[in-house]
């Protein structure tokens, strides 16, 4: 019926049906009930259903709304796979660090009104005071010493504090350019690095900061 | 969840063509679900009741003249037929969409709502219609035992206000479907109100207050019925009563074919319309 509704021609309608499928992962559950799917799995289902005519464009309005933590990545990650085929997602969400997680551009918009709208790294950044913040998971914990006189003393790194045992949080000033370069330094220092990411709850601060204006 | 239409790929159909492929698809769904078969055996049990009685007991009322069985077979039973087919399928058409989460299937998709809303009336309206049909048969079939080959011209009559009233009944199933999102709900509230609450309003204006009952679905309904009699009953009659002289009697209203017909039209048109508005504007959460 979908097709149908979607126009997908006969002819072509077998295979969009199993392409789609295969897409968000479904193909072995392709004979099978939807009514006995998961939440994760009937969002996948829809999911298919909206790539039936192959659209360059795809709308997702909260994706991950009201789905357990299992149903969450299992659409993330298919948002994920969907990104990487050519497509322009707009995704809605309140998860904030979803949006890091998936997203390249973010609009942030309050009580109807466009407060930011860039690339995630230009937003954090622009409304961070020029501060981006990276997180470094390392292979094992670091001791005050080599924190605070070697990677404190990166060039580029503004304050370094630890985030846990393993982890590091580094504040710095400047784009993608800082960013490697840091993480270059990082790894010259020996000090175990096998993670570095922007910060998950930056864009949180962002947000916060944002809407605080318009309280 | 939905997406812009890419005009360089597929072209999305038109709202009318749409309505048919969600009609085809509805009525599909009804024909290969349990509540289609389980009507179409309580319609059989009451054909095969009504041929079995019938026969065995020979009512004069049914045997001596042909408009005096189709009144007593068709005009007592076919609204009862109606109604339950009202039920079944248009009891929980759209407030399954909500309860049964059917809908992020559907209306995530580009397709307005109404054409939704059309497809599956009309995909209940046929499959109300093949029941219906079922009936008419078992009818016409004792009929023709009886009394020939020669069905009566007010049958016909009473067959398209019986198809008329269906239009209504499933317009009013569909309103209080998508008045509730609990499927339980809109069924009970539509089966309480055919099965009694309209005939016990309607009695109870009618005799007591001596209000014609023109605002009752199931009063226009009535010319089902009296139009299978030989002679038109009079728009109002008063019984005398059981107590003593001077006692004041029960009033009785027929309704007249226009009036009938005006109380289906407009019931279907109200509650169409306010069914439709209903699901245009109900949210998914």
């Amino acid at each position: 019926m979908v097709a149908d509704i979607r126009g997908v021609p006969h002819s072509e309608r077998s295979k969009r049906i199993e392409d789609s499928i295969a897409e968000v992962r479904m193909t072995e559950w392709i004979d099978k009930r939807v009514g006995k799917f998961s939440k994760g799995m009937k969002q996948r289902v829809v999911i298919a259903s909206a790539l039936l005519s192959d659209p360059d464009i795809l709308l997702l309005d909260e994706p991950t709304n009201g789905l357990d933590p299992r149903g969450m990545n299992e659409v993330r990650e298919i948002v994920k796979s969907l990104k990487s085929k050519d497509r322009l997602i707009f995704m809605s969400s309140h998860l904030l660090s979803e949006v890091s997680d998936l997203c390249d551009d973010v609009a942030i918009i309050d009580h109807g009104k466009l407060l930011a709208y860039d690339t995630l790294q230009n937003v954090t950044a622009k409304f961070s005071g020029g501060e981006n913040v990276i997180e470094v998971g390392l292979i094992k914990p670091i001791d005050e010493g080599t924190l605070t006189k070697s990677v404190s003393k990166v060039p580029g790194i503004l304050s370094a504090e630890r985030a846990d045992s393993k982890g590091l949080r580094l504040k710095f000033a400047g784009g993608p350019e800082s960013q490697e370069r840091i993480l270059a330094e990082l790894v010259k220092l020996g000090i175990g690095v096998v993670s570095f990411r922007p910060a998950s709850s930056q864009l949180e601060d962002v947000y916060l900061n944002l809407i605080k204006e318009t309280l | 969840m939905t997406e812009a239409p890419s005009s360089t790929r597929h072209t999305v159909p038109g709202s009318v063509t749409q309505v048919a492929i969600v009609t085809k698809y509805t009525f599909l769904d009804y024909f290969r679900s349990r509540r289609f078969y389980i009507l179409l055996l309580i319609t059989l049990l009451i054909g095969a009741l009504l041929t079995a009685l019938v026969g065995y007991y020979r009512p004069e009322a049914f045997v001596t003249a042909v408009l005096g069985f189709y009144s007593g077979w068709w005009g007592t039973s076919t609204n009862f037929v109606v109604v339950l087919s009202g039920i079944f399928f248009g009891g929980d058409a759209i407030s399954g969409e909500f309860q049964n989460k059917t809908g992020y299937y559907s209306v995530p998709n580009p397709i307005r709502r109404s054409s939704i809303y059309v497809g599956k009336w009309l995909a209940a309206f046929i499959a109300s219609s093949v029941i219906l049909l079922v009936f008419t048969a078992i009818t016409v079939a004792n009929g023709t035992f009886y009394f020939g080959p020669n069905v009566p011209y007010q049958f016909a009559e009473s067959l398209a206000f019986a198809w008329f009233y269906l239009v209504a009944v499933l317009g009013f199933t569909f309103f209080f479907s998508s008045l509730f999102k609990s499927t339980s709900y809109s069924i009970l509230v539509t089966a309480i109100l055919f099965l009694f609450a309209f005939t016990l309003i309607q009695t109870l204006v009618a005799g007591l207050v001596k209000v014609e009952p023109w605002f009752i679905l199931t009063y226009g309904s009535d010319i089902i019925g009296n139009v299978l009699q030989a002679t038109y009953p009079p728009h109002v009659s008063t019984n005398t009563g059981f107590g003593p002289p001077g006692t004041r009697g029960l009033t009785t209203y027929n309704v007249t074919i226009p009036t009938g017909l005006a109380i289906i039209a407009v019931y279907f048109v109200v509650t169409a319309v306010l069914g439709l508005l209903l699901f245009e504007r109900k949210e998914f959460n």
